[in-house]
């Protein structure tokens, strides 16, 4: 991968050519990655509609379901997001200070913690199974109106299942830019990379702060 | 037949030593290439392919209606065949057609940028792009899919008995060259133009295309999510779209045309935007109120996403909202009226060239005028009603999405066909071909509005025998139509080897473009990038006065 062996040393260098100066690419990154995010937004839009439209038309059976989910495991996997986004905002600032060592750190320390969260989805979704809340594997439900409650595990799975997607390819940019973080690839001002993958990782964070309420809380007195 | 203004107009002779089509030659070269200009033309080549296959199905579907009995192909075949012409014709070559092609190879020159701001990606969207079309060409040629282009549930997820899943899959994968597409161009647009080039002095092609961009950011993912729960729903039963387990198929409507709505507008826009740069240059005059043009196209763009629900006026839909949505869908002729206004106030004394890119532009004005105007009457609620799946819906969406965009994209192809070759396309053939196109896109379309009006439904391989004599008129228009279109391909591969070199400007037009040579260099411009102090389309008649484009 020709990244790896960029030149380092002078700004000039970091300029791709098709760009004027070093802030007009930083600029043009964010951008990108901020409408990359709007699309995102839309993406995740339309189960977020699904949701909302299923939530109103059997309102009762949501309630219910969402009772049984684990909610100490999501709060607690709110709380790792949460605190990676935190650690994430710290490797911004250590890279924009030419802090090579605990951007690295950071780095690894975001990922691990997004790794954690997997983890714990992992056991969540394990017991789930155990449940019988998975759809159309083993899925019983004592209530009324199973259909409907299918319907909301359903949307749960998709939901979850897209955001830990987008949390396993985060993971993925996070190692790697930990890496390059290693070896000096983000020193002298060529940061930009960092942030970028930051806004990225934040957005994961959000879409959480979203699905945990309206997954896990609904049915919560 | 050479003449005194002729040898004016060709003030450079030669090709230029060296071009962005030679610097570097062979198949890993293109297949590697990250100029967006290189870029443009793989994307015209791959959407040509697209846009054959769909014509002949097409050409199949017009000879199956030559008469009332369903005689050539059977029904399923022919639920088969505008299947594929609807979705490769929407998603893979109308959505890419002026915006990857034209939109990618002069985006970045008209605002005097050495390239997109994300070249590779550039690139990248063109192979996914390609992955989606072979995706899609191998459910065809697995059997094909009889859901036409909508994939309306439940018959796509329940009883279809075809390939949906890979079909829906290739559209999927497509959408994501749209949107890095659409996140390039607007990223481009907002961080690369040149030093001077201030918003309200971009071409117009610009703030179309910028328009058009927004939608394909913001809708796309709507229907790659859509066709996903949809793909997944098929494979396992979720639900969803499902009653069985309370889900909802109309859902699935409402989401696919939050999308294919606003796609809609993807595939007139960009033609707009060509319009806008035809008019002026043929005309020499500035255009007519540009703030307003300019305003109209994000004004469609944002009207766009809130009028999806007139697809759904017969689908169960609460009247309230019908109504709301109609009264929205009205609102939307407003922008768009005022662009055809404003063009036609451009051509008021102006000194108009009957070149053929201008040929396709007023076509374009006059047929876009026709088919706007029955989509207020389809946007009416009591009227939709009657007219609702019926030849009339068919006859007013060729008339936007052919007569519309594929003539701004012919007119637009033609005018940058000097810019993107070097040379010029033979005039006598372009304007008969454009001649020939506008007779015969009349002549297959306009029999569908009165076929629709008395009552034919759209997607059916037989009809009551008194309906034929519009058929046979509209099968005889659409060979017609053919012939306009395969004049263009040979003439325009001819012109590669022996048309007359063009010189930078040919047209003496203005924006940043024809600043620079034809073919111009890998980065665009020579030197240093072009400083812009005035506003775009400063043409004046008298200084053109000796100008005499019509004998080129």
């Amino acid at each position: 991968m020709p990244i790896l062996t960029w030149p380092v040393s002078e700004e000039s260098a970091l300029v791709h050519e098709q760009f004027d100066d070093i802030g007009q690419q930083r600029e043009a990154a964010k951008l990108g990655m901020w409408i990359f995010l709007a699309t995102e937004v839309l993406f995740f839009g339309g189960l977020f509609l699904s949701y909302t439209v299923y939530r109103f038309a059997y309102g009762h059976v949501f309630v219910e379901a969402s009772r049984k989910l684990d909610v100490v495991i999501g709060g607690a996997n709110t709380a790792v997001l949460l605190i990676s986004s935190l650690l994430m905002a710290f490797a911004v600032r250590a890279s924009k200070l030419d802090q090579r060592r605990m951007l690295t750190g950071l780095l690894l320390g975001t990922a691990l913690l997004g790794c954690v969260f997997m983890s714990l989805k992992g056991v969540e979704y394990h017991k789930d199974y155990v449940d019988h809340l998975v759809p159309r594997l083993g899925f019983k439900w004592e209530g009324a109106d199973p259909g409907n409650a299918e319907l909301f595990y359903w949307i749960y799975f998709a939901m979850t299942g897209l955001h830990a997607i987008h949390v396993t390819v985060g993971i993925g940019i996070l190692l790697v830019l930990a890496l390059l973080a290693w070896r000096k690839t983000f020193s002298n001002g060529n940061h930009n990379t960092v942030e970028i993958a930051g806004l990225y990782w934040h957005f994961v964070d959000i879409v959480w702060c979203f699905l945990f309420p309206l997954l896990y809380l609904v049915g919560h007195r | 037949m050479k003449t005194a203004t002729e040898i004016d107009i060709q003030t450079e002779g030669e090709m230029p030593r060296e071009h962005y089509l030679n610097v570097k030659t062979g198949v890993k070269a293109w297949l590697l290439t990250t100029d967006h200009k290189r870029i443009g033309i793989l994307y015209l080549w791959t959407i040509l392919v697209f846009f054959l296959i769909a014509s002949v199905a097409a050409a199949m579907m017009r000879i199956e209606l030559l008469t009332p009995q369903g005689d050539f192909v059977t029904n399923e075949t022919y639920n088969k065949l505008f299947t594929i012409h609807g979705v490769l014709m929407v998603w893979f070559f109308l959505i890419p057609s002026i915006p990857a092609v034209l939109g990618n190879f002069v985006i970045p020159m008209m605002i005097g940028a050495r390239d997109v701001a994300f070249p590779k990606l550039n690139l990248l969207s063109w192979y996914i792009f390609v992955a989606g079309g072979a995706l899609t060409l191998w459910a065809i040629i697995h059997g094909g899919v009889d859901t036409g282009w909508t994939f309306y549930t439940p018959y796509s997820t329940t009883y279809a008995n075809s390939h949906v899943i890979t079909m829906a899959a290739g559209v999927f994968v497509a959408g994501f060259s749209s949107i890095i597409t659409g996140l390039n161009f607007m990223t481009t647009i907002h961080k690369m133009r040149a030093p001077g080039l201030t918003w309200f002095r971009l071409p117009l092609f610009i703030w179309s295309m910028y328009a058009t961009s927004v939608i394909l950011v913001l809708a796309t993912p709507v229907l790659a999510i859509t066709l996903a729960v949809m793909c997944v729903e098929r494979i396992w039963g979720v639900g969803i779209f499902d009653p069985k387990l309370g889900g909802d198929p109309i859902l699935f409507q409402h989401m696919f045309w939050f999308y294919s709505h606003p796609a809609v507008y993807i595939m007139i826009l960009p033609g707009m935007g060509v319009v806008s740069e035809l008019i002026t240059c043929f005309s020499r005059k500035r255009i007519f109120g540009y703030g307003f043009v300019a305003a109209a196209s994000m004004a469609i763009a944002v009207l766009g996403f809130l009028v999806w629900g007139h697809h759904m006026f017969v689908s169960s839909q609460s009247v309230y909202a019908g109504m709301v949505f109609s009264i929205l869908s009205f609102l939307v002729a407003i922008p768009s009226a005022i662009k055809v206004f404003n063009w036609t106030a451009t051509l008021h004394k102006g000194s108009i060239h009957f070149t053929t890119p201008m040929l396709y532009a007023l076509g374009f004005i006059g047929l876009f005028t026709i088919g706007g105007m029955t989509g207020l009457f389809l946007a009416t609620l009591a009227v939709d009603v009657h007219v609702h799946d019926s030849y009339f819906v068919i006859a007013h969406f060729h008339y936007i999405m052919v007569g519309g965009m594929v003539m701004a994209f012919m007119g637009g192809l033609h005018y940058w066909w000097p810019k993107i070759t070097g040379r010029l396309y033979p005039e006598f053939a372009g304007k008969l071909a454009a001649m020939i196109t506008f007779a015969g896109f009349n002549l297959t379309f306009f029999p569908q509005f009165i076929l629709g009006y008395l009552g034919m439904p759209r997607r059916y391989h037989a009809y009551p025998p008194e309906f034929q004599m519009f058929n046979v008129l509209s099968t005889a228009g659409a060979s017609i139509l053919g012939i306009g279109y395969l004049l263009p391909l040979i003439y325009f591969l001819w012109s590669l080897k022996f048309g007359r070199v063009a010189g930078p400007n040919p047209w003496r037009a203005t924006g940043l473009e024809w600043q620079t040579p034809s073919p111009p260099p890998k980065h665009n411009f020579e030197e240093k990038t072009p400083v812009v102090t005035e506003k775009p389309y400063s043409y004046s008649a008298e200084e053109d006065a000796d100008l005499n484009l019509a004998s080129i």
